[in-house]
Protein backbone atom coordinates (compact mmCIF):
# COMPACT_ATOMS: atom_id res chain seq x y z
CA UNK A 1 0.00 0.00 0.00
CA UNK A 2 2.29 2.76 -1.01
CA UNK A 3 1.75 5.99 -3.11
CA UNK A 4 4.16 7.30 -5.51
CA UNK A 5 4.53 10.46 -6.52
CA UNK A 6 6.25 12.26 -9.09
CA UNK A 7 7.37 16.24 -9.20
CA UNK A 8 8.83 17.84 -12.36
CA UNK A 9 11.04 15.44 -12.98
CA UNK A 10 13.22 15.92 -15.40
CA UNK A 11 16.06 13.25 -16.93
CA UNK A 12 19.01 14.24 -18.88
CA UNK A 13 21.84 12.83 -20.65
CA UNK A 14 24.74 15.02 -21.12
CA UNK A 15 22.95 17.27 -23.79
CA UNK A 16 20.40 14.97 -24.29
CA UNK A 17 16.65 15.20 -22.47
CA UNK A 18 15.17 12.23 -22.16
CA UNK A 19 12.13 13.00 -20.41
CA UNK A 20 10.82 16.42 -19.03
CA UNK A 21 8.72 18.03 -16.75
CA UNK A 22 6.93 14.35 -15.54
CA UNK A 23 4.20 15.13 -12.83
CA UNK A 24 1.50 12.45 -11.39
CA UNK A 25 1.08 10.84 -8.05
CA UNK A 26 0.51 6.68 -8.65
CA UNK A 27 -2.01 6.18 -6.10
CA UNK A 28 -2.03 3.05 -3.79
CA UNK A 29 -2.64 -0.59 -4.99
CA UNK A 30 -2.40 1.00 -8.34
CA UNK A 31 -1.66 -1.33 -11.72
CA UNK A 32 -0.04 1.60 -13.54
CA UNK A 33 1.33 0.37 -17.08
CA UNK A 34 3.96 2.87 -18.53
CA UNK A 35 3.64 2.52 -22.62
CA UNK A 36 5.16 4.45 -25.59
CA UNK A 37 7.36 3.51 -28.44
CA UNK A 38 11.02 2.54 -28.07
CA UNK A 39 13.39 5.22 -27.17
CA UNK A 40 10.72 7.69 -25.39
CA UNK A 41 12.32 6.91 -21.76
CA UNK A 42 9.91 4.39 -20.23
CA UNK A 43 12.50 1.78 -18.99
CA UNK A 44 14.44 5.00 -18.28
CA UNK A 45 11.52 6.03 -15.59
CA UNK A 46 11.16 2.94 -14.48
CA UNK A 47 15.45 3.29 -13.52
CA UNK A 48 14.52 5.99 -11.62
CA UNK A 49 11.55 4.59 -9.69
CA UNK A 50 14.17 1.88 -8.91
CA UNK A 51 17.00 3.70 -8.14
CA UNK A 52 19.23 3.05 -10.61
CA UNK A 53 18.90 6.26 -12.30
CA UNK A 54 19.01 10.00 -10.56
CA UNK A 55 16.44 12.43 -11.91
CA UNK A 56 18.85 15.32 -13.35
CA UNK A 57 15.63 17.65 -11.94
CA UNK A 58 12.14 17.00 -9.59
CA UNK A 59 11.79 14.41 -7.31
CA UNK A 60 10.04 11.23 -6.83
CA UNK A 61 8.99 10.15 -3.32
CA UNK A 62 7.32 7.21 -1.61
CA UNK A 63 4.89 7.41 0.96
CA UNK A 64 6.05 10.83 1.38
CA UNK A 65 9.67 9.98 1.55
CA UNK A 66 12.34 11.05 -1.48
CA UNK A 67 13.24 7.89 -2.88
CA UNK A 68 16.46 6.75 -2.11
CA UNK A 69 19.10 6.99 -5.04
CA UNK A 70 20.26 3.25 -4.86
CA UNK A 71 17.74 -0.13 -5.25
CA UNK A 72 16.50 -1.27 -2.13
CA UNK A 73 14.62 -3.99 -0.46
CA UNK A 74 11.20 -1.20 -1.03
CA UNK A 75 11.21 -1.68 -4.53
CA UNK A 76 11.03 -5.44 -6.36
CA UNK A 77 11.94 -5.96 -9.86
CA UNK A 78 11.48 -8.09 -12.84
CA UNK A 79 13.09 -7.22 -15.95
CA UNK A 80 13.06 -9.26 -19.34
CA UNK A 81 16.07 -10.72 -19.08
CA UNK A 82 19.05 -11.96 -16.03
CA UNK A 83 15.78 -11.36 -13.31
CA UNK A 84 16.97 -15.04 -11.35
CA UNK A 85 20.47 -16.33 -10.34
CA UNK A 86 21.75 -18.84 -12.61
CA UNK A 87 24.21 -20.44 -9.77
CA UNK A 88 21.34 -20.67 -7.05
CA UNK A 89 18.18 -23.62 -7.49
CA UNK A 90 14.34 -22.45 -7.66
CA UNK A 91 14.42 -22.85 -3.89
CA UNK A 92 17.60 -21.00 -3.56
CA UNK A 93 16.26 -18.28 -5.92
CA UNK A 94 13.34 -17.72 -3.56
CA UNK A 95 15.10 -18.28 -0.56
CA UNK A 96 18.18 -15.79 -0.71
CA UNK A 97 15.56 -12.52 0.10
CA UNK A 98 14.60 -13.80 3.40
CA UNK A 99 18.47 -15.24 3.50
CA UNK A 100 19.99 -11.58 2.70
CA UNK A 101 17.67 -10.14 5.53
CA UNK A 102 18.47 -12.32 8.53
CA UNK A 103 21.90 -12.60 8.08
CA UNK A 104 23.81 -9.77 7.68
CA UNK A 105 27.33 -11.81 7.77
CA UNK A 106 26.88 -14.69 5.80
CA UNK A 107 23.77 -14.11 3.60
CA UNK A 108 22.74 -17.44 4.71
CA UNK A 109 20.63 -19.40 6.57
CA UNK A 110 21.05 -23.09 8.65
CA UNK A 111 19.19 -25.67 10.15
CA UNK A 112 15.58 -24.46 12.11
CA UNK A 113 15.61 -20.92 10.38
CA UNK A 114 16.63 -22.30 6.93
CA UNK A 115 13.68 -24.85 7.02
CA UNK A 116 11.20 -21.78 7.60
CA UNK A 117 12.26 -19.53 5.15
CA UNK A 118 11.99 -22.91 2.78
CA UNK A 119 8.70 -23.92 3.69
CA UNK A 120 7.61 -20.50 2.82
CA UNK A 121 9.30 -20.60 -0.15
CA UNK A 122 8.19 -24.08 -1.00
CA UNK A 123 4.87 -22.59 -0.48
CA UNK A 124 4.56 -19.40 -2.65
CA UNK A 125 6.92 -21.48 -5.47
CA UNK A 126 3.76 -23.75 -5.02
CA UNK A 127 1.42 -20.78 -5.52
CA UNK A 128 3.10 -19.25 -8.50
CA UNK A 129 3.09 -22.63 -10.46
CA UNK A 130 5.92 -23.82 -9.95
CA UNK A 131 5.58 -26.62 -7.17
CA UNK A 132 8.53 -29.56 -8.13
CA UNK A 133 10.71 -27.39 -9.55
CA UNK A 134 12.23 -26.76 -6.64
CA UNK A 135 15.79 -28.20 -7.22
CA UNK A 136 16.30 -27.35 -10.92
CA UNK A 137 18.62 -24.50 -11.44
CA UNK A 138 16.97 -21.43 -13.68
CA UNK A 139 18.39 -22.75 -16.90
CA UNK A 140 16.45 -25.78 -17.41
CA UNK A 141 13.61 -23.38 -16.54
CA UNK A 142 11.77 -22.03 -19.79
CA UNK A 143 11.38 -18.60 -20.24
CA UNK A 144 8.00 -18.13 -18.80
CA UNK A 145 9.17 -20.19 -15.65
CA UNK A 146 12.18 -18.19 -15.47
CA UNK A 147 9.48 -14.86 -14.98
CA UNK A 148 7.41 -17.05 -12.52
CA UNK A 149 9.85 -17.69 -10.85
CA UNK A 150 11.82 -14.40 -10.48
CA UNK A 151 8.24 -12.90 -9.76
CA UNK A 152 8.30 -15.35 -6.45
CA UNK A 153 11.55 -13.82 -5.55
CA UNK A 154 10.83 -10.35 -5.59
CA UNK A 155 7.93 -11.48 -3.86
CA UNK A 156 9.64 -12.97 -1.13
CA UNK A 157 11.01 -9.95 0.19
CA UNK A 158 7.61 -8.19 0.48
CA UNK A 159 8.29 -5.51 -1.61
CA UNK A 160 5.73 -1.97 -1.07
CA UNK A 161 6.27 -1.34 -4.52
CA UNK A 162 7.01 -3.94 -8.03
CA UNK A 163 8.77 -2.80 -10.73
CA UNK A 164 8.34 -4.68 -14.30
CA UNK A 165 10.35 -3.76 -16.85
CA UNK A 166 8.79 -5.46 -19.81
CA UNK A 167 8.36 -8.90 -18.02
CA UNK A 168 6.72 -10.83 -20.69
CA UNK A 169 7.90 -9.27 -23.89
CA UNK A 170 10.48 -12.13 -25.21
CA UNK A 171 7.53 -14.88 -24.11
CA UNK A 172 5.18 -16.73 -26.91
CA UNK A 173 1.68 -15.86 -26.95
CA UNK A 174 0.14 -18.59 -24.68
CA UNK A 175 2.67 -18.09 -21.69
CA UNK A 176 2.19 -14.77 -22.01
CA UNK A 177 -1.46 -15.15 -21.20
CA UNK A 178 -0.51 -17.17 -18.81
CA UNK A 179 1.52 -14.57 -17.03
CA UNK A 180 -1.01 -11.95 -17.21
CA UNK A 181 -3.46 -14.14 -15.50
CA UNK A 182 -0.84 -14.73 -13.09
CA UNK A 183 -0.22 -11.33 -12.65
CA UNK A 184 -3.64 -10.48 -12.13
CA UNK A 185 -4.11 -12.67 -9.49
CA UNK A 186 -1.12 -11.70 -7.65
CA UNK A 187 -2.31 -8.25 -7.77
CA UNK A 188 -5.52 -8.89 -6.68
CA UNK A 189 -4.07 -10.73 -3.76
CA UNK A 190 -1.00 -9.07 -2.37
CA UNK A 191 -1.02 -5.56 -1.58
CA UNK A 192 1.28 -4.34 -3.84
CA UNK A 193 1.58 -0.96 -6.33
CA UNK A 194 2.51 -2.45 -9.71
CA UNK A 195 4.51 -0.13 -11.97
CA UNK A 196 5.15 -2.07 -16.06
CA UNK A 197 6.45 -0.99 -18.63
CA UNK A 198 5.50 -2.53 -21.82
CA UNK A 199 5.54 -1.83 -25.71
CA UNK A 200 2.30 -4.08 -25.74
CA UNK A 201 -0.96 -2.00 -25.36
CA UNK A 202 -3.08 -4.81 -25.19
CA UNK A 203 -1.26 -6.19 -22.56
CA UNK A 204 -1.49 -2.82 -21.00
CA UNK A 205 -5.28 -2.47 -20.95
CA UNK A 206 -5.27 -6.40 -20.05
CA UNK A 207 -3.68 -5.97 -16.62
CA UNK A 208 -4.08 -2.14 -15.31
CA UNK A 209 -5.65 0.45 -13.80
CA UNK A 210 -3.98 2.90 -15.55
CA UNK A 211 -2.31 3.37 -18.82
CA UNK A 212 0.32 6.21 -18.89
CA UNK A 213 1.61 6.64 -22.63
CA UNK A 214 4.98 8.65 -22.79
CA UNK A 215 5.90 10.55 -26.31
CA UNK A 216 7.68 13.04 -27.79
CA UNK A 217 6.04 16.01 -28.96
CA UNK A 218 8.44 17.45 -30.94
CA UNK A 219 10.65 14.48 -33.14
CA UNK A 220 12.12 16.86 -36.41
CA UNK A 221 15.68 15.73 -35.84
CA UNK A 222 16.79 18.99 -35.03
CA UNK A 223 15.04 19.16 -32.09
CA UNK A 224 15.23 15.47 -30.60
CA UNK A 225 17.99 16.21 -28.08
CA UNK A 226 16.50 19.64 -26.70
CA UNK A 227 13.05 18.37 -26.09
CA UNK A 228 12.38 14.97 -24.11
CA UNK A 229 9.16 12.63 -24.01
CA UNK A 230 6.04 13.71 -21.73
CA UNK A 231 3.12 12.27 -20.53
CA UNK A 232 0.77 12.31 -23.82
CA UNK A 233 -2.14 10.27 -22.70
CA UNK A 234 -3.13 9.40 -18.78
CA UNK A 235 -6.10 6.85 -19.29
CA UNK A 236 -7.94 5.05 -16.65
CA UNK A 237 -8.81 1.54 -17.18
CA UNK A 238 -12.91 1.53 -17.94
CA UNK A 239 -14.46 -0.41 -15.84
CA UNK A 240 -12.27 0.00 -13.02
CA UNK A 241 -10.81 -2.69 -11.62
CA UNK A 242 -10.58 -2.82 -7.87
CA UNK A 243 -8.25 -4.73 -6.24
CA UNK A 244 -9.73 -8.06 -4.52
CA UNK A 245 -13.02 -7.29 -5.99
CA UNK A 246 -15.49 -8.93 -8.53
CA UNK A 247 -15.85 -6.93 -11.26
CA UNK A 248 -19.04 -5.78 -12.02
CA UNK A 249 -19.44 -7.26 -15.61
CA UNK A 250 -16.83 -10.08 -15.66
CA UNK A 251 -15.68 -11.00 -19.10
CA UNK A 252 -16.23 -14.16 -19.05
CA UNK A 253 -16.75 -16.92 -15.80
CA UNK A 254 -13.82 -18.89 -16.00
CA UNK A 255 -11.64 -16.24 -15.93
CA UNK A 256 -9.14 -17.49 -13.48
CA UNK A 257 -7.68 -14.32 -12.17
CA UNK A 258 -10.90 -13.18 -11.22
CA UNK A 259 -12.00 -13.10 -7.51
CA UNK A 260 -13.81 -16.13 -6.45
CA UNK A 261 -14.20 -17.57 -9.65
CA UNK A 262 -12.68 -21.09 -8.83
CA UNK A 263 -13.81 -21.66 -5.44
CA UNK A 264 -11.25 -23.43 -3.09
CA UNK A 265 -8.22 -22.64 -5.77
CA UNK A 266 -5.63 -21.88 -3.53
CA UNK A 267 -4.52 -18.05 -3.57
CA UNK A 268 -0.70 -16.59 -3.45
CA UNK A 269 0.65 -17.95 -0.66
CA UNK A 270 2.83 -14.59 0.28
CA UNK A 271 5.58 -15.78 3.10
CA UNK A 272 4.49 -14.00 6.21
CA UNK A 273 6.67 -11.47 8.13
CA UNK A 274 10.19 -12.94 7.39
CA UNK A 275 12.12 -14.55 9.82
CA UNK B 1 29.89 -31.98 -51.66
CA UNK B 2 31.86 -29.50 -50.41
CA UNK B 3 34.96 -29.96 -48.37
CA UNK B 4 33.26 -27.65 -45.76
CA UNK B 5 30.06 -29.66 -45.39
CA UNK B 6 32.47 -33.12 -45.10
CA UNK B 7 31.80 -34.65 -41.45
CA UNK B 8 33.99 -37.44 -40.05
CA UNK B 9 32.12 -40.03 -38.41
CA UNK B 10 32.91 -41.60 -35.06
CA UNK B 11 35.63 -44.35 -36.66
CA UNK B 12 37.05 -41.81 -38.68
CA UNK B 13 37.21 -38.78 -36.48
CA UNK B 14 39.91 -41.64 -33.56
CA UNK B 15 41.55 -42.26 -36.68
CA UNK B 16 42.52 -38.82 -37.53
CA UNK B 17 43.06 -37.50 -33.95
CA UNK B 18 45.39 -40.67 -33.86
CA UNK B 19 47.53 -39.70 -37.05
CA UNK B 20 49.61 -36.92 -36.12
CA UNK B 21 50.85 -38.64 -33.05
CA UNK B 22 51.59 -42.03 -35.23
CA UNK B 23 53.37 -40.03 -37.65
CA UNK B 24 55.64 -38.35 -34.93
CA UNK B 25 56.06 -41.61 -33.28
CA UNK B 26 56.65 -43.70 -37.04
CA UNK B 27 59.52 -40.41 -37.58
CA UNK B 28 60.98 -40.99 -34.34
CA UNK B 29 61.24 -44.88 -34.25
CA UNK B 30 62.69 -44.62 -37.96
CA UNK B 31 64.94 -41.82 -37.64
CA UNK B 32 66.02 -43.92 -34.31
CA UNK B 33 66.83 -47.08 -35.72
CA UNK B 34 68.62 -45.23 -38.83
CA UNK B 35 71.02 -43.74 -36.51
CA UNK B 36 71.87 -46.84 -34.22
CA UNK B 37 72.34 -48.78 -37.07
CA UNK B 38 75.54 -46.08 -38.18
CA UNK B 39 76.53 -45.84 -34.68
CA UNK B 40 75.11 -48.10 -32.02
CA UNK B 41 76.71 -45.11 -29.31
CA UNK B 42 74.06 -42.60 -30.88
CA UNK B 43 73.38 -40.50 -28.10
CA UNK B 44 70.66 -37.88 -30.14
CA UNK B 45 67.89 -40.52 -30.76
CA UNK B 46 67.99 -43.31 -28.20
CA UNK B 47 65.59 -46.34 -28.79
CA UNK B 48 62.60 -46.44 -27.07
CA UNK B 49 63.73 -49.73 -25.06
CA UNK B 50 67.06 -47.28 -23.68
CA UNK B 51 63.93 -44.76 -22.57
CA UNK B 52 62.29 -47.03 -20.86
CA UNK B 53 65.38 -48.22 -19.10
CA UNK B 54 66.34 -44.62 -18.32
CA UNK B 55 63.01 -44.14 -17.15
CA UNK B 56 62.38 -47.16 -14.84
CA UNK B 57 65.81 -46.33 -13.16
CA UNK B 58 64.60 -43.12 -12.75
CA UNK B 59 61.59 -43.93 -11.21
CA UNK B 60 62.65 -47.24 -9.01
CA UNK B 61 65.87 -47.51 -8.65
CA UNK B 62 67.41 -44.99 -5.63
CA UNK B 63 70.08 -42.44 -6.65
CA UNK B 64 73.60 -43.84 -4.91
CA UNK B 65 74.39 -40.57 -3.65
CA UNK B 66 71.22 -39.60 -2.41
CA UNK B 67 69.41 -42.53 -1.48
CA UNK B 68 66.02 -40.38 -2.97
CA UNK B 69 64.26 -42.26 -6.09
CA UNK B 70 65.11 -39.04 -8.39
CA UNK B 71 62.01 -39.22 -10.58
CA UNK B 72 59.37 -38.97 -7.25
CA UNK B 73 61.72 -36.71 -5.33
CA UNK B 74 62.05 -34.50 -8.62
CA UNK B 75 58.11 -34.45 -9.80
CA UNK B 76 57.51 -33.89 -5.36
CA UNK B 77 59.47 -30.38 -5.21
CA UNK B 78 58.06 -29.01 -8.96
CA UNK B 79 54.48 -30.26 -7.77
CA UNK B 80 54.73 -28.64 -4.22
CA UNK B 81 56.46 -25.28 -5.94
CA UNK B 82 53.98 -25.03 -8.46
CA UNK B 83 50.83 -26.13 -6.44
CA UNK B 84 51.96 -23.29 -3.22
CA UNK B 85 52.11 -20.58 -6.26
CA UNK B 86 49.14 -21.91 -7.61
CA UNK B 87 47.37 -21.35 -4.50
CA UNK B 88 48.38 -17.93 -3.69
CA UNK B 89 47.46 -16.99 -7.27
CA UNK B 90 44.24 -18.19 -6.48
CA UNK B 91 43.32 -16.78 -3.60
CA UNK B 92 44.92 -13.33 -4.44
CA UNK B 93 43.56 -13.54 -7.98
CA UNK B 94 39.81 -13.61 -6.35
CA UNK B 95 40.26 -11.27 -3.73
CA UNK B 96 41.78 -8.40 -6.04
CA UNK B 97 40.00 -9.67 -8.94
CA UNK B 98 36.62 -9.18 -7.82
CA UNK B 99 37.12 -6.28 -5.42
CA UNK B 100 38.32 -4.49 -8.90
CA UNK B 101 35.05 -5.55 -10.80
CA UNK B 102 32.51 -4.89 -8.18
CA UNK B 103 33.82 -1.75 -6.65
CA UNK B 104 34.42 1.35 -9.30
CA UNK B 105 37.27 2.90 -6.38
CA UNK B 106 39.01 -0.23 -6.30
CA UNK B 107 38.69 -0.99 -10.47
CA UNK B 108 39.92 2.89 -10.06
CA UNK B 109 42.58 2.38 -7.97
CA UNK B 110 44.15 -0.70 -9.36
CA UNK B 111 43.14 -1.07 -13.18
CA UNK B 112 46.50 0.88 -14.33
CA UNK B 113 48.62 -0.54 -12.00
CA UNK B 114 48.11 -4.05 -12.73
CA UNK B 115 47.71 -2.96 -16.47
CA UNK B 116 50.93 -2.04 -16.52
CA UNK B 117 52.32 -4.77 -14.54
CA UNK B 118 51.17 -7.27 -16.67
CA UNK B 119 52.89 -5.92 -19.17
CA UNK B 120 56.52 -6.64 -17.33
CA UNK B 121 57.99 -9.67 -18.63
CA UNK B 122 58.56 -12.28 -15.71
CA UNK B 123 61.40 -13.79 -16.79
CA UNK B 124 63.55 -10.45 -16.71
CA UNK B 125 62.60 -9.73 -13.18
CA UNK B 126 64.01 -13.25 -12.24
CA UNK B 127 67.62 -11.99 -11.39
CA UNK B 128 65.61 -9.25 -9.07
CA UNK B 129 64.00 -12.25 -7.13
CA UNK B 130 67.13 -13.90 -6.84
CA UNK B 131 68.94 -10.85 -5.55
CA UNK B 132 66.66 -10.27 -3.42
CA UNK B 133 65.19 -13.83 -2.39
CA UNK B 134 68.07 -16.06 -2.63
CA UNK B 135 67.91 -18.98 -4.34
CA UNK B 136 65.54 -20.51 -2.62
CA UNK B 137 61.88 -21.72 -2.80
CA UNK B 138 60.55 -18.25 -2.16
CA UNK B 139 62.10 -16.81 -5.46
CA UNK B 140 60.85 -19.45 -7.39
CA UNK B 141 57.29 -19.72 -6.15
CA UNK B 142 57.44 -15.44 -6.85
CA UNK B 143 58.47 -15.63 -10.20
CA UNK B 144 55.23 -17.97 -11.14
CA UNK B 145 52.97 -15.60 -8.94
CA UNK B 146 54.15 -12.63 -10.63
CA UNK B 147 53.99 -14.40 -13.97
CA UNK B 148 50.27 -15.60 -13.34
CA UNK B 149 49.12 -13.05 -10.94
CA UNK B 150 48.05 -10.06 -13.35
CA UNK B 151 46.34 -12.04 -16.02
CA UNK B 152 44.28 -13.49 -13.88
CA UNK B 153 43.38 -10.74 -11.70
CA UNK B 154 42.59 -8.65 -14.66
CA UNK B 155 40.60 -11.68 -16.15
CA UNK B 156 38.34 -12.18 -13.12
CA UNK B 157 37.69 -8.71 -13.36
CA UNK B 158 36.60 -8.77 -16.83
CA UNK B 159 34.29 -11.41 -15.62
CA UNK B 160 32.71 -9.77 -12.88
CA UNK B 161 32.02 -6.73 -15.25
CA UNK B 162 30.15 -9.17 -17.53
CA UNK B 163 27.83 -10.54 -15.01
CA UNK B 164 24.20 -8.94 -16.09
CA UNK B 165 23.76 -5.64 -14.41
CA UNK B 166 20.70 -6.73 -13.92
CA UNK B 167 21.41 -9.44 -11.67
CA UNK B 168 23.23 -6.88 -9.04
CA UNK B 169 20.17 -5.05 -9.07
CA UNK B 170 18.10 -7.54 -8.25
CA UNK B 171 20.67 -8.70 -5.73
CA UNK B 172 20.05 -4.90 -4.14
CA UNK B 173 15.73 -5.21 -4.47
CA UNK B 174 16.29 -8.30 -2.58
CA UNK B 175 18.04 -5.92 0.95
CA UNK B 176 21.70 -7.28 -0.04
CA UNK B 177 24.77 -5.34 1.29
CA UNK B 178 27.55 -4.83 -0.99
CA UNK B 179 29.55 -7.46 1.14
CA UNK B 180 26.33 -9.93 0.41
CA UNK B 181 26.76 -8.98 -3.15
CA UNK B 182 30.20 -9.78 -3.21
CA UNK B 183 29.90 -13.33 -1.21
CA UNK B 184 26.50 -14.72 -2.19
CA UNK B 185 26.34 -13.49 -6.21
CA UNK B 186 29.67 -12.91 -7.03
CA UNK B 187 31.66 -15.13 -5.74
CA UNK B 188 29.86 -18.35 -6.56
CA UNK B 189 29.79 -17.00 -9.93
CA UNK B 190 33.20 -16.44 -10.10
CA UNK B 191 34.76 -19.69 -8.82
CA UNK B 192 34.20 -21.68 -11.99
CA UNK B 193 35.11 -19.12 -14.13
CA UNK B 194 38.30 -19.31 -11.91
CA UNK B 195 39.03 -22.37 -12.81
CA UNK B 196 38.92 -21.57 -16.82
CA UNK B 197 41.44 -18.88 -16.17
CA UNK B 198 43.31 -21.24 -14.19
CA UNK B 199 43.75 -23.68 -16.82
CA UNK B 200 44.42 -21.77 -19.70
CA UNK B 201 47.41 -20.25 -16.85
CA UNK B 202 49.15 -23.57 -16.40
CA UNK B 203 50.98 -23.72 -19.60
CA UNK B 204 52.44 -20.32 -18.77
CA UNK B 205 52.92 -21.73 -14.61
CA UNK B 206 54.93 -24.66 -15.80
CA UNK B 207 57.26 -22.53 -18.33
CA UNK B 208 58.28 -20.14 -15.33
CA UNK B 209 58.76 -23.69 -13.16
CA UNK B 210 61.10 -25.09 -15.18
CA UNK B 211 62.82 -21.71 -16.32
CA UNK B 212 63.45 -21.11 -12.68
CA UNK B 213 64.44 -24.70 -11.75
CA UNK B 214 66.80 -24.84 -14.98
CA UNK B 215 69.20 -21.62 -13.65
CA UNK B 216 69.00 -22.30 -10.01
CA UNK B 217 67.96 -25.10 -8.01
CA UNK B 218 69.26 -28.20 -6.76
CA UNK B 219 65.36 -30.56 -7.58
CA UNK B 220 62.56 -30.72 -9.70
CA UNK B 221 61.61 -31.63 -13.17
CA UNK B 222 63.64 -28.74 -14.62
CA UNK B 223 66.47 -29.03 -13.00
CA UNK B 224 67.25 -32.74 -13.91
CA UNK B 225 66.53 -32.21 -17.73
CA UNK B 226 68.87 -28.85 -17.43
CA UNK B 227 70.92 -31.17 -15.75
CA UNK B 228 71.48 -34.66 -17.76
CA UNK B 229 71.85 -32.14 -20.79
CA UNK B 230 75.53 -31.79 -20.24
CA UNK B 231 76.05 -35.43 -20.83
CA UNK B 232 73.86 -35.30 -23.65
CA UNK B 233 71.22 -37.56 -22.29
CA UNK B 234 68.60 -37.61 -24.26
CA UNK B 235 67.40 -41.05 -23.11
CA UNK B 236 66.25 -39.10 -19.61
CA UNK B 237 65.14 -35.94 -21.01
CA UNK B 238 62.91 -37.29 -23.54
CA UNK B 239 60.94 -39.25 -21.02
CA UNK B 240 60.82 -36.54 -18.49
CA UNK B 241 59.50 -34.16 -20.82
CA UNK B 242 56.39 -36.90 -21.89
CA UNK B 243 56.34 -37.09 -17.82
CA UNK B 244 55.96 -32.72 -17.61
CA UNK B 245 53.47 -33.07 -20.58
CA UNK B 246 51.74 -35.71 -18.58
CA UNK B 247 51.52 -34.17 -15.52
CA UNK B 248 50.01 -31.10 -17.57
CA UNK B 249 47.32 -32.95 -18.91
CA UNK B 250 46.13 -34.48 -15.89
CA UNK B 251 45.71 -31.55 -14.25
CA UNK B 252 43.72 -29.94 -16.97
CA UNK B 253 41.41 -32.89 -17.16
CA UNK B 254 40.88 -33.00 -13.32
CA UNK B 255 40.51 -29.18 -12.83
CA UNK B 256 37.56 -29.82 -15.98
CA UNK B 257 36.04 -32.71 -13.68
CA UNK B 258 35.98 -30.30 -10.78
CA UNK B 259 33.95 -27.64 -12.28
CA UNK B 260 31.57 -30.14 -13.85
CA UNK B 261 31.20 -32.10 -10.64
CA UNK B 262 31.00 -28.34 -8.77
CA UNK B 263 29.19 -26.32 -10.78
CA UNK B 264 26.94 -28.01 -12.53
CA UNK B 265 25.05 -25.30 -13.68
CA UNK B 266 27.60 -23.32 -15.15
CA UNK B 267 28.41 -25.47 -18.18
CA UNK B 268 24.52 -24.70 -19.27
CA UNK B 269 24.43 -21.01 -18.02
CA UNK B 270 28.04 -20.42 -20.35
CA UNK B 271 26.36 -21.83 -23.47
CA UNK B 272 22.90 -19.68 -22.77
Amino acid sequence: MSAIKVQNVWKEFDDQIVLENISFEIEPRAFLALVGPSGCGKTTFLRMLLGDEKPTRGVITLDGAPLQAEPDADRGVVFQRYSVFPHLTVLGNVALGPELEASPLLGRLFGARKREVEAAGRKLLESVGLGGAEDKYPTALSGGMQQRLALAQALMRRPKVLLLDEPFGALDPGIRSEMHDLMRCLWNETDLTVVMVTHDLSEAFRLATRVIAFERRRNRPEERERYGATIEKDIEVWPRRIPGAKPLNRSGRDDPADFGAEPGRPGIAMPEKTP
Amino acid sequence: MRLVNVKPDRAVLLVLGALPFALMAGAYVIGSALRLSENPNDKLLPALTTMANSFGRMAFVADPRTGDYLLWSDTLASLERLLAALAIVTVAALLIGIAMGLLPIIGALLRPFVAVASMVPPLALLPILFIVMGLGEASKIALIVIGSLPFLIRDLAMRVAELPREQLIKAQTLGASSWQIALRIVLPQMLPRLIDSVRLSLGPAWLFLIASEAIASDSGLGYRIFLVRRYLAMDVIIPYVAWITLLAIVSDAALVLLQRRAFPWFAVARAS
